[in-house]
């Protein structure tokens, strides 16, 4: 990717991050910085403060500590959970919610391997698994965000159609050079489709380029008792 | 056709079809009972109006008003949600609602079953420019409305006050029902924001249709009962409910002939 050769092009800077809910800490002091148009998993057991990460960085909790987006930056978010299987909504009222440009949802349709004449019609409760999946993330980029937050791409996609989701997401993550940010209990994923990992267990216990989160040593710091990290330059 | 049934038309066309918008979004958030149940609150804003002399509907409307924004805080405030809060003050308000009536019976009635022979000229203008301001409100915040019942987080993440957008539904709804007890009475009111909204969920694959039809339930229910009230002469509110509640069951059969998806 050419965007990693910018060594010093960083798009967000994060320091002495802390979130505490009801006076109990969720986040500490986690201090990292990333550079533009890279993949970043966030991997960590349950309650690791993953999604909370996320909140923060989207303003939506209370935090301590500073969270710096440099430059102009347009944030695209994806939610593990959304409540669409009981709304009458089409393909096409979703995607509008983010851009009404009949050209752009076809074109963004296409790009996530689905047919736009066939799809945009239909109810999103009728589709399956895979194609939900696809229209999250045609959502996601169809307003061309700069960065895109997504916390669990793949959830409730079988193992067969997982690969060839985060196949295509990284294309078009790398085509319209979006920075992507995602959240993975599928360290091998991680792997594959990521450049570099940040692992959370209430605080920093791992970052570092992502072919590391195999190694057992590594494994133990992500999903053993925490052991708190200062490292002296995280970042990548 | 009398002068007094041409404007309960009017009224009940603007109000069922203003209603129906409207209940598309109550039946979305799974707020069905609470739009029944918060009707009743209005019975005490009425009583007030019968003792001191002044328009009932207008003190239907205030409590209705007062009590959307108390219960929007207290859902703030203990994390509760809208129907347990509701069912807590609604059978309080039809209490102190019913006590402060006293013997008037006569009156006690109207408010409770609706009397579209009072329904004149002010009232039926009335009707109009409230149910404009409430359709024309809610288009503005329908899509922050839905992408909130879609995720919250996203709605929040998009600079949308979730909680600021549905205290402005309530007070919309509010006022709806307090001009829909013209027609139906306390009792019935709650029908005309559910039932047309249920059934155009019901045969319905995308939002525009599911809006679209509501409307037109709620209106086609609220003008059918009114002249079957005017021809058999009898209350209009059971009336506006049967004609609704065929129409539902249409679309059930609809919905089963067809296999509509949604």
């Amino acid at each position: 990717m050419a965007t990693r050769d910018k060594k010093d092009d960083y798009i967000l800077n994060v320091s002495n991050l802390t979130v505490e809910f009801s006076n109990q800490p969720i986040i500490s002091n986690l201090n990292f910085k990333i550079q533009r148009g890279i993949t970043l998993a966030i991997v960590g057991p349950n309650g690791a403060g993953k999604t909370t990460l996320f909140r923060a960085l989207l303003n939506l909790v209370p935090y301590s500590g500073k969270i710096e987006w440099l430059g102009k930056v347009k944030i695209g978010y994806v939610p593990q959970v959304l409540s669409v299987r009981d709304i009458p909504i089409s393909v096409k009222e979703f995607l509008a919610f983010k851009n009404e440009s009949a050209q752009d949802m076809k074109a963004v349709l296409a790009s996530v391997g689905l047919d736009s004449e066939t799809i945009i019609g239909k109810s999103l409760a009728t589709l399956s698994g895979g194609q939900m999946r696809r229209v999250l993330i045609a959502w996601a980029i169809v307003d061309k965000p700069d960065v895109l937050l997504f916390d669990e791409p793949t959830s409730g996609v079988d193992l067969d159609s997982e690969e060839a989701i985060y196949g295509m997401l990284r294309s078009l993550t790398e085509k319209n050079e979006i920075t992507l940010l995602l959240i993975s209990h599928d360290l091998h994923i991680v792997r594959e489709y990521s450049d570099c990992a940040l692992a959370l267990n209430k605080c920093l216990v791992f970052f570092g380029e992502s072919k590391e989160v195999m190694h057992p040593a590594t494994q133990k710091l992500i999903y053993g008792e925490p052991i708190c990290k200062e490292y002296g330059e995280t970042h990548v | 056709m009398s002068e007094a049934v041409l404007y309960s038309l009017v009224v009940g066309a603007t109000v069922g079809l203003a209603a129906g918008y409207l209940g598309s979004i109550m039946v979305l958030e799974k707020m069905a009972l609470v739009g029944d149940a918060l009707s009743h609150v209005a019975l005490p804003g009425l009583a007030l109006g019968v003792l001191f002399n002044f328009n009932p509907l207008v003190g239907g409307f205030a409590f209705l008003f007062v009590s959307a924004v108390l219960i929007w805080h207290l859902g703030r405030v203990t994390k509760l949600s809208f129907e347990t809060l509701v069912g807590a003050t609604f059978t309080l308000a039809l209490a102190i609602g019913i006590l402060l009536f006293g013997n008037n019976l006569d009156a006690l009635e109207e408010a409770l079953f609706g009397d579209i022979t009072a329904v004149g000229l002010a009232e039926a203008v009335a009707a109009v420019i409230i149910s404009i301001v409430v359709v024309s409100l809610t288009k503005l915040i329908y899509r922050k409305i839905v992408l909130g019942l879609i995720s919250e987080e996203l709605a929040t993440s998009k600079g949308i006050s979730v909680a600021r957008t549905n205290l402005l539904y309530l007070l919309l709804v509010s006022l709806t029902v307090a001009i829909g007890i013209q027609i139906t009475g306390t009792l019935l009111v709650g029908f005309l924001v559910v039932t047309p909204a249920a059934a155009a969920k019901t045969i319905s694959a995308n939002l525009s249709r599911y809006l679209m039809l509501s409307s037109i339930f709620g209106a086609v229910s609220a003008v059918s009962g009114i002249l079957l009230s005017s021809y058999f002469n009898i209350l209009p509110g059971p009336l506006v409910v049967i004609s609704g509640i065929i129409i539902f069951v249409v679309a059930i059969i609809v919905r089963w002939r067809l296999k509509v998806s949604s």
